[in-house]
């Protein structure tokens, strides 16, 4: 089945019958199978789907971290298949931005100096108005001159977004953003990244398997055995649930 | 427990092997040192059995002046001929041959030039038929007096063949021309033994050319009768002969030369131990890094033992039996190399002595016992410290995220203040002569630990250091990040430099202590030599170069020369001490070109058994004018001399001054240096050629202009510079492997962060870059203590020798920037490697990375 809603807003990412096999022979895995997907610019989509459905397979391929065995995956007007490894940095350093499980801040900078890596490395200056509105969404203007160490896990995690958002990329993959933080931290994170995406139409894709993080979204896309098997408009999380339990039952009929 | 250490052994190849190699090194040294050693030493017992093969009793004078092998070639004295009748009547001698064979005759060859020797003598010696050793190959034995049979070797050597007219310069006399008669050869189809040049005369010629004296021999060969043991024949020749000779058999002789040549190889074998020790030491400081590194890495891995039941004492265990098993594998290989090594060297020994005929490659126990002692040893020893921190990691670091914190360097700094003090202090003793008979061993243990103490100070240093550094990189992000990145572990970047500051600091040590004797000496040379051409040759072998005496009175006869002074030199034993003394030509050289001035006496004038004695002498001695002192030389009767004169001591000159009678008796009785005085206003292109025309039968001087000549006496120094800095270049080379280990581990250990900064759009080449300049950074870290380190030693021992005469303190600036610069290479070098691993991490594994 083809995820189509929301056909009124261009797509920033499109995965078109995207195929992903590990392995080969007897130890053959076919992670995605014939996979096709558009991911809307100025929406906050999750991707569920229980361990093993291929969700982080898929957000790799989209994002370009990992190539696709068939198909073709696009990032707003790039093709991202066939790209070599100076086109895919290209590709990372302008238009996708990434927020981690394990944050992946680095140790010796400061949280400012994380925030701005991003643009340091590709040679550009921030654009100060956003700039500011980035920190004071975050709310860690006070933390700024910290290193990451000195930081909790919720701030850490503030500070990865903080990063992601700053260079405005055409869209934010998030692989479990919440997945090492308590409930608390973790709403946190959701609802700055639900506010950015309201406030000022960022694109954010979201890997996750917790029905209460990809409540936050507008839409859900569920994946099982590496294909799309079904989708939620304006999820909440009991809906999510009820969803994510039906495709655990007829995971066991079919297993 | 011993299972999982060996498999995490095996699972960390490359790192290890990085570490081993420095161990490898150090351990080929050592071995290598041994094995050459030995294979040299029994090489030689094999020479000189053959040399006194077919001698059963050996009869030589007693030597007037004991000489060791590091002096020169012992010349026995001579002895009248009667001795040989004498010893021929002694009942039970079969044979009794008169031999002359001294030291110093050198055969001129077909492109005009004496061949020279490294080493070996070259004996001038009478014919006395073939033996079972000497075999002529062509021709015949010499009868006529300018007839010379040479041995094949040295006929090769001089490119000279049967019947050539050819020139030999002797002790005793100037070039003469003897025709080619006779070419032989050794038993075993051998050039020449141990190569040694033999020229043989018919006999009164070489009494006249070797001993100066007609009619005498300086030793007695002896032939046993059949049944007749040589020690026995030796007791009884000894009581016939008397007292003043020393009867030997054959045996004892040839055991006699080698125990003088092995204390001369052992010295060898020492300075090769020395640098074996320098690359021990750097190779320490890569083990502990290496392992402090793998400690930290497998933090969460060791936790985890100690949560499932390990003990401390496993966990020490697992990390001591890691070392062990590398540095087992690495004395086995280094021992390899070492054999290796040990028999390129004695090869190339042998090319250079000229054709030596090596004994077998033999492996001494010293070479495997010292191999595994030193490798084990080592190892062990660096991989202590980071085991105990091992077996003090909580079980709860399993659970917990990997945190390394900051731990605070005070205790480090502290240690390190204490250490570098004490060695500050024996170095201190050292120099300033209080070390009471222990000096050598008080500097050199001072020096050791002056460079654990500066490395254990060097993480505090580093942090502003290396700041400072990083800021001319810090100009692009990927030489920010690198700068960071260097700094993020100071104690690891600390050891990773401090390994390359202590080759960087020896090189620069000793060039500092060479450079400013070499200015100094040279210095003092220029202001006080007083002659503007030199006649002078280099020397190559235990023998100086020699002119012909009559060349002196020429050079004077040569329009616009004021004064020419042929300087001699021997060793003698002056008031019962092994003295150096030196005799001029001319008495007014003294104060005229050496500008030497008087302190007591007369020393413008020296008559026959009158001395000058330099103020130094005087006052060690308790001397004065008009002391009287007995000297020997090394010919000739005891005699007594006066003192008449005292003179300021000058480095330029020896302590003890004899008239030019005297030289007459050292044992090379020709000028070894001509200074030659022109009147003013002569130039000197005008007399220099003429004084050239004179040595055309001195082959093995040339005279050169002042400048010229100082130029070349110190650059003497430069050889030994080199050899020093080429062997010193192997603790740079094991320091740079350290500087790739560090990066490598460090690049594993950061996978993470590298597949993030890749994920975020930092590119390959940026990846490289950033891993370039941390390399840069701590290698220039490294450089830099090591030259500043270096260069404080290398000060203080100068100051220490100021009294020596080392009075300019010379800081090589070319080659502290040239330090610093290959530094930069080297890192850049360093970094080939790691960087490329980093920029080939696969961004998505990297981030999935645990």
């Amino acid at each position: 089945m083809t995820a189509t809603v929301g056909r009124q807003a261009q797509a920033a990412a499109r995965a078109n019958d995207v195929w992903k096999v590990y392995g080969s022979g007897e130890a053959q895995v076919v992670a995605l199978r014939g996979v096709s997907a558009e991911f809307e610019q100025g929406r906050f989509t999750a991707i569920m789907g229980p361990s093993g459905s291929g969700k982080s397979t898929l957000m790799h391929c989209l994002a370009g971290l990992d190539s696709v065995t068939r198909g073709t995956v696009s990032i707003g007007d790039t093709t991202v298949t066939g790209l070599g490894d100076a086109g895919l940095t290209k590709l990372r350093r302008d238009k996708v931005g990434f927020i981690f499980q394990q944050f992946n801040l680095l140790p010796t900078l400061s949280a400012k100096e994380n925030i701005l890596l991003p643009l340091s490395i590709a040679g550009r200056k921030p654009d100060p108005a956003w700039y500011d509105i980035v920190i004071d969404t975050v709310g860690l203007r006070d933390r700024l001159d910290h290193r990451p160490a000195q930081l909790s896990g919720g701030q850490q995690q503030r500070v990865a977004c903080a990063r992601a958002l700053v260079s405005r990329p055409e869209v934010i993959f998030a692989d479990e953003p919440t997945g090492n933080l308590d409930s608390r931290a973790g709403a946190e994170v959701l609802n700055f990244l639900r506010n950015s995406v309201r406030e000022h139409g960022q694109t954010i894709v979201m890997v996750t398997h917790d029905p209460t993080a990809a409540a936050y979204a507008d839409r859900v896309v569920f994946l099982a055995d590496g294909q799309i098997v079904s989708e939620l408009i304006e999820p909440t999380a009991d809906t999510v649930l009820d969803t994510m339990k039906k495709l655990d039952a007829s995971a066991e009929v079919n297993g | 427990m011993f299972r999982a250490t060996l498999k995490s052994l095996l699972g960390r190849k490359l790192r290890l092997t990085l570490s081993g190699l420095a161990v490898v090194l150090g351990v080929m040294f050592v071995s290598g040192a041994f094995v050459l050693t030995d294979t040299l030493g029994r090489t030689f017992d094999a020479i000189f059995a053959d040399a006194y093969e077919g001698v059963d009793v050996n009869v030589a004078a007693k030597p007037k002046i004991a000489m060791s092998e590091m002096e020169g070639e012992q010349a026995p004295p001579p002895f009248p001929a009667s001795t040989v009748e004498k010893v021929r009547a002694v009942p039970g001698v079969a044979e009794a041959t008169g031999v002359v064979a001294i030291d110093g005759a050198r055969l001129i060859g077909s492109n005009g030039k004496a061949v020279a020797s490294f080493g070996p003598p070259q004996l001038g010696e009478n014919w006395t038929g073939e033996t079972d050793l000497i075999q002529l190959r062509e021709g015949r034995g010499a009868k006529a007096a300018d007839e010379i049979v040479i041995n094949k070797g040295l006929a090769d050597a001089g490119k000279v063949k049967l019947g050539d007219r050819v020139g030999v310069l002797t002790p005793l006399e100037p070039k003469q021309q003897f025709t080619i008669v006779g070419i032989f050869g050794y038993s075993g189809g051998r050039d020449s033994i141990g190569g040694s040049n033999e020229i043989m005369f018919t006999t009164p010629v070489a009494q006249r050319l070797m001993l100066g004296e007609p009619d005498t021999f300086n030793s007695v060969s002896v032939k046993a009768a059949d049944g007749v043991s040589p020690e026995s024949l030796r007791d009884s020749v000894a009581s016939a002969v008397g007292g003043g000779y020393d009867v030997k058999t054959g045996k004892q002789l040839s055991e006699e030369a080698a125990a003088g040549f092995k204390e001369a190889l052992s010295f060898f074998n020492r300075i090769l131990l020395g640098f074996a020790a320098v690359a021990l030491l750097v190779g320490t400081f890569l083990i502990l890094n290496t392992f402090s590194i793998i400690v930290a890495q497998r933090t969460r891995e060791l936790a985890l033992m100690r949560a499932i039941g390990a003990s401390r004492r496993q966990m020490i265990g697992s990390v001591v039996l890691e070392a062990i098993a590398v540095g087992l594998i690495a004395s086995v290989l280094g021992l390899g190399a070492g054999i290796g090594i040990g028999a390129l060297l004695a090869w190339a020994f042998g090319n250079l002595a000229g054709g030596l005929t090596l004994a077998g490659l033999g492996i001494p126990a010293s070479a495997v016992i010292s191999a595994f002692a030193v490798g084990l040893v080592i190892t062990v020893v660096a991989a202590l410290l980071p085991a105990l921190r091992a077996s003090r990691i909580p079980p709860i670091a399993a659970m917990q995220d990997v945190a390394t914190p900051d731990r605070p360097l005070t205790r480090i700094t502290v240690t390190g203040g204490v250490v570098s003090a004490v060695g500050a202090v024996l170095l201190f003793l050292g120099l300033s002569g209080n070390a009471g008979g222990n000096t050598l061993v008080t500097i050199l243990g001072g020096v050791l630990f002056a460079f654990i103490g500066v490395a254990l100070l060097t993480p505090l240093i580093s942090r502003p250091v290396v700041s400072l550094l990083g800021a001319i990189f810090a100009w692009s992000v990927p030489g920010k990040l690198g700068r960071l990145n260097s700094g993020r572990n100071p104690r690891r970047t600390a050891i990773t430099a401090a390994a390359l500051m202590v080759g960087i600091a020896l090189v620069t040590g000793v060039t500092v202590i060479l450079d400013s004797a070499k200015s100094s000496i040279s210095g003092l040379a220029q202001d006080t030599i007083k002659a503007e051409l030199v006649i002078a040759g280099v020397q190559s072998g235990p023998r100086p170069p020699t002119f012909d005496p009559a060349v002196l009175e020429k050079a004077a006869a040569i329009p616009g020369v004021q004064l020419v002074d042929g300087e001699y030199g021997d060793l003698a034993v002056v008031g019962g001490e092994r003295t150096w003394v030196a005799a001029s030509s001319d008495d007014a050289a003294l104060r005229q070109i050496f500008g030497v001035q008087p302190t007591a006496g007369d020393i413008d004038r020296l008559g026959p058994n009158q001395m000058l004695v330099s103020t130094d002498t005087a006052e060690d001695r308790g001397l004065s004018v008009g002391s009287t002192v007995p000297v020997q030389l090394a010919r000739g009767e005891p005699s007594t001399y006066t003192v008449t004169g005292i003179y300021g001591s000058s480095q330029l000159t020896n302590g003890v001054i004899l008239p030019a009678e005297a030289a007459r008796d050292f044992a090379i009785p020709q000028p070894i240096q001509g200074f030659i005085q022109l009147a003013p206003g002569i130039r000197v292109a005008d007399v220099q050629p003429q004084v050239e025309a004179l040595l055309a039968d001195s082959p093995e001087v040339s005279v050169a202009d002042r400048d010229a000549f100082i130029e070349q006496q110190a650059g003497q120094v430069d050889g030994l510079l080199t050899m020093i800095q080429i062997l010193l270049a192997l603790a740079i080379v094991i320091a740079v492997l350290g500087i790739v280990n560090t990066l490598a581990l460090s690049v594993l250990e950061r996978t993470r962060e590298l597949g993030l900064l890749r994920a975020i759009g930092l590119r390959r080449a940026q990846t490289m870059r950033m891993i370039t300049v941390e390399a840069v950074v701590i290698s220039v870290f490294g450089a830099l203590l090591g030259v500043v380190v270096g260069a404080g030693l290398g000060a203080a021992v100068v100051e220490a020798l100021k009294d020596e005469g080392i009075t300019d303190l010379v800081l090589p600036w070319t080659q502290i920037g040239v330090a610093l610069g290959l530094a930069a290479i080297v890192g850049v070098v360093a970094a080939i490697l790691p960087a490329a691993r980093a920029a080939r991490i696969n961004v998505l594994g990297a981030i999935a990375h645990d």
